[in-house]
């Protein structure tokens, strides 16, 4: 039993040596950025300026939030459904919920923008039908459109995942006691899915709140995202220390909801159960 | 199985896979456009196809992408396996969630973050060892390896923990060595766990553009940096002819699979039947 | 997957067989270095800014398989996304690359931080090709540092069906009659440059009330944009989603093609003119390679190859005289009859770029502070709240029956 234990600190070795390089030194680099200026030394000012993002980071949590509420509603059932076929479906299912995903998503967000324009392809639909056209692109709808499209998948996976190792048997005793379909759901598929819902809730909700291509492309770069603002830190203002406290603000702030999140679906350790 | 899905299922699942594949449909509608636009479609041609088969650069870029895909995948598959049993066995409960706090950081910190952290890092030791040019393959590897490792450690975890703990002492009990009974009692009722983690980790990297854009040099270019960087000019429709292939042949692989799934359960059926009679 | 892979292999394969005509470059003795063979050179350029693909009409040609061809060096070719993105890549010194392609201002700048090298010219025979009108050049006075391989102008693109008369001024932008059909640059340097222009400002002023001044044109125009962008421009102007947009010439004779009714105007206040020139970086590891490169860049074929490709006017001198030439040459959008008022971008100095960033950063973040989002934020938030505190008690409700 010893041994056994032994080996398994010996083969987890590796992985404890590269995150500690990889995952913690960084993340000291970042903060270290944060609470120094250009020529090193130690300052508050970055820290000073954050009220200035205050909407932006408010705005962009939102949209995350929002992004992430509405790919749960849509993706829960789904994965029901998938879960509740037959093995043939639910193979073909996922697999038609994993191949989006292997093409390249600038590309995909790309053709979004054919889609939703004002000559784009929905709006010359409503035309030609003698509807009056709908203005999408660079609204706020078509960036949360934009995350819940790009993320929705990764809502999916863990929902489908749990649902399909529900215990059937569960469900069919609640029945037989006399529970309602409403019951049924809201006493024994919803608790039971939880892990699921934590996982998928993460999945979407830490991209979509740091995104910054599809506010881009889909917002018209008038929506500016905090993913947006860090991004052009780093890429056009080369102010790396502006930068680096905005990403840890942004990181503490994703913690925060993550917590309040957690505090709803009690899941021991906030992991994706697969 | 006689599960029916019901007309209504049906009609929801119709519409979501709409909602996923308009795109899809819209860039391989495109990738056929006369003109090099990618939004007013002037007529039929397959030139972007044949342009494609010229632009070398692109393939390459599409062939370091795989490359790297594989790579990352592979190698986070199985050192977060091994971590995810090590973790599993942590007695003490604030060692063990702590490690699973960092494991998360990767999940957690917005891509860019994690990219720009990373390059400050090589960079550093870049000077440190005196290399110009340090970031490039090697960088991008690890880079990649990282984001992947809690994805395969959360996956793989819960089911360690769904694993009775009994068998694999059961199996030491009866002569196995340690590294035996992983192999042969833990490691098949992990199996789901990490072959989803790794489908996981390839997809991830495959389609990664922030965290690779960051940790890149000159010697490696993957498509969506190439994509990203056609700003002061369009992005050409022979991007969408180069997807739209890869969808072509991503589709024929899966039901290559399915089909090969479908055979062999309807063999072991046969068999059972056999047997019944 | 390996399917996948080796279909892949094999088409690379087959592009690589294909892409090579007969071409005659000048003196083609030069390229033929033994000890160079096998070398590899590193390549850092705009995204789809070199003839990359074989067009016959517009004399096109895959000019880096060609050098390969030639000269037995390997190209590796990557693409960065901006100036500012390049600067980032070369300042952070994690890559070394042997051939980079900057912006005039960025040169300067490069030229003072010490990122670039001095060229020798006497190893570049076809330096001779470049015309005097792009030498010595402010950000480079002694043709020590750059090679031009591209020239070109901002103007304005409009659609002549959605704009009511030619416009002649930066002040159609302002205009609430074409609200939601305008678009901007994405970009900082070039968004301020329209308002400054439009204010009598030069682009290069240190004046930071100037800057400010810039800035409040940029908010004030801010609600009747449809967006800041950059390549989306093509798509949005063809498809006469916009009707407005500042662009480069080169890239609006692109697009008129596909849309007819796109004209272009250099607006009278005026404009940025810009060179992009090719320079060899400090930390290189092949300079030789690099010579040659440049060298093939500036060679009648090649420059015409990349003319036509980018679009953008041609600072080779051979090549503008040249019969393949004239389809461009006689262009009046690239080559305007009547004199225009242009000026460069300068590199500014640390004060006035940092404000400028921060400035941008501000145009960027403005707008839409509406109330509606605390009010948002207030609601979710006791909604979560409410929920948790009925979840508490009904698990003491539950417990009560435990104790009992």
């Amino acid at each position: 039993m010893y041994k056994d234990n032994m080996l398994k600190k010996i083969v987890s070795a590796p992985y404890y040596l590269w995150a500690a390089i990889f995952v913690v030194v960084p993340l000291a680099v970042v903060i270290y950025y944060a609470f120094t200026n250009s020529s090193g030394d130690f300052t508050l000012d970055y820290i000073k300026t954050l009220g200035n993002y205050r909407y932006i980071f408010l705005r962009s949590i939102w949209y995350g939030f929002l992004a992430t509420v509405i790919s749960l509603v849509i993706a829960y059932p789904l994965a029901y459904i998938m879960a509740n076929s037959s093995a043939s479906v639910q193979r073909i299912t996922m697999m038609l919920v994993m191949l989006p995903m292997w093409m390249n998503f600038l590309i995909r967000t790309y053709s979004w923008m054919t889609i939703l324009e004002d000559t784009g392809i929905i709006n010359s639909l409503l035309q030609r039908l003698g509807l009056s056209p709908v203005h999408m692109i660079n609204t706020s709808g078509a960036v949360i459109l934009g995350m819940v499209y790009n993320y929705l998948p990764y809502m999916i996976l863990p929902l489908y995942t749990v649902m399909s190792k529900m215990d059937r048997s569960l469900i069919e005793a609640a029945e037989d006691l006399g529970a309602g379909k409403f019951t049924v759901l809201s006493k024994v598929i919803l608790p039971l899915s939880l892990p699921g819902i934590a996982s998928g809730f993460t999945m979407v909700f830490v991209p979509s709140v740091s995104t910054f291509y599809i506010s881009k492309k889909l917002g018209g770069g008038t929506f500016a995202m905090i993913g947006d603002v860090i991004e052009m830190q780093f890429q056009t203002s080369y102010n790396y220390n502006l930068g680096a406290t905005l990403s840890l603000v942004l990181m503490v702030l994703i913690i925060l909801c993550m917590a309040v999140m957690n505090r709803f679906t009690d899941d021991d350790n906030g992991g994706i159960p697969a | 199985m006689n599960k029916k899905t019901s007309p209504l299922s049906k009609i929801y699942m119709v519409l979501i896979f709409l909602f996923l594949y308009a795109p899809i449909f819209v860039l391989v509608l495109y990738s056929f456009n006369a003109s090099s636009s990618t939004n007013v479609f002037t007529g039929f041609s397959l030139k972007w196809y044949q342009a494609l088969l010229k632009d070398t650069e692109s393939v390459k870029a599409l062939y370091n992408t795989l490359i790297l895909a594989v790579a990352s995948s592979l190698i986070a598959t199985v050192m977060g396996t091994a971590a995810a049993v090590g973790i599993d066995a942590l007695k003490n409960k604030y060692v063990k969630s702590g490690v699973m706090t960092v494991t998360n950081i990767p999940m957690m910190n917005p891509e860019i973050v994690t990219g720009i952290s990373m390059m400050l890092l090589f960079v550093f030791v870049g000077k440190l060892l005196n290399i110009t040019n340090v970031l490039g393959f090697w960088t991008m590897l690890i880079a990649h390896v990282t984001f992947n490792l809690p994805y395969v450690i959360l996956s793989v975890m819960p089911k360690l923990r769904q694993l009775d703990r009994h068998l694999p002492e059961a199996a030491m009990d009866l002569g196995c060595t340690p590294a035996k009974s992983f192999f042969k009692v833990v490691m098949p009722s992990i199996m789901p766990g990490i072959v989803s983690g790794m489908i996981m980790a390839f997809t991830l990297s495959l389609d990664d553009f922030v965290i690779s854009y960051f940790t890149t040099g000159p010697s490696f270019q993957t498509l969506p940096i190439r994509i990203f960087s056609m700003t002061k000019k369009r992005v050409k429709p022979d991007m969408y002819a180069l997807s739209s292939i890869i969808f072509l042949a991503v589709l024929i692989l899966l039901i290559l699979v399915n089909i090969a799934q479908l055979r062999s359960e309807k063999k072991a059926m046969k068999k059972e039947t056999v047997e019944e009679v | 997957m390996k399917k996948l892979v080796s279909v892949l292999a094999a088409s690379v394969i087959a592009a690589v067989c294909v892409s090579f005509s007969a071409f005659a470059f000048d003196n083609e003795e030069y390229y033929d270095v033994p000890e160079l063979k096998g070398t590899t050179l590193n390549v850092y350029n705009w995204g789809e800014y070199i003839s990359d693909e074989e067009d016959e009409e517009y004399y096109m040609f895959d000019v880096n398989s060609a050098f390969e061809e030639l000269t037995g060096i390997k190209i590796n070719y990557t693409n960065f996304a901006s100036n500012e993105d390049l600067y980032a890549k070369l300042k952070s010194g994690g890559s070394s690359y042997d051939i980079i392609i900057p912006s005039d201002y960025m040169i300067s700048r490069f030229i003072a931080e010490g990122l670039i090298q001095k060229i020798d010219m006497n190893n570049i025979p076809n330096y001779k090709n470049v015309s005097d009108k792009y030498r010595g050049l402010y950000y480079d006075e002694n043709e020590e540092y750059s090679v031009p391989y591209c020239v070109n102008t901002v103007g304005l693109i409009y659609n002549k069906t959605m704009v009511d008369e030619k416009p002649t001024s930066w002040s159609v932008l302002w205009d609430p009659k074409y609200a939601g059909k305008i678009l901007m640059f994405d970009n900082p340097r070039d968004s301020f440059a329209v308002s400054q222009k439009l204010l009598g400002q030069s682009f290069n002023t240190n004046d930071l009330t100037e800057w400010r001044l810039a800035a409040d044109e940029l908010i004030a125009q801010k609600p009747l944009l449809q967006g800041y962008v950059m390549d989306e421009v093509y798509n949005k102007m063809e498809s006469g989603e916009a009707a407005l947009a500042p662009y480069y010439a080169g890239d609006f004779v692109c697009m008129q093609e596909i849309n007819p009714d796109l004209d272009f105007v250099y607006p009278k206040e005026g404009v940025n003119r810009f060179v992009d020139a090719v320079c060899i970086p400090s930390n290189t590891q092949n300079v030789r390679a690099a010579e040659m490169y440049i060298n093939f860049l500036l060679d009648p074929e090649v420059a015409l190859a990349n003319a036509y490709a980018t679009g953008y006017e041609t600072p080779n001198k051979v090549v503008f005289e040249m019969e393949e030439y004239a389809d461009m040459a006689n262009n009046k959008y690239l080559y305007p009859d009547e004199e225009i008022n242009t000026e460069y971008f300068y590199d500014l100095d640390d004060a006035t770029r940092n404000a400028m960033n921060t400035l941008w950063n501000e145009v960027k973040a403005n707008g839409d502070n509406s109330k509606a989002l605390y009010i948002a934020y207030a609601v979710t938030g006791a909604l979560i709240a409410a929920f948790l505190i009925y979840k508490a008690a009904v698990k003491k409700y539950r417990e009560s029956f435990y104790d009992a």
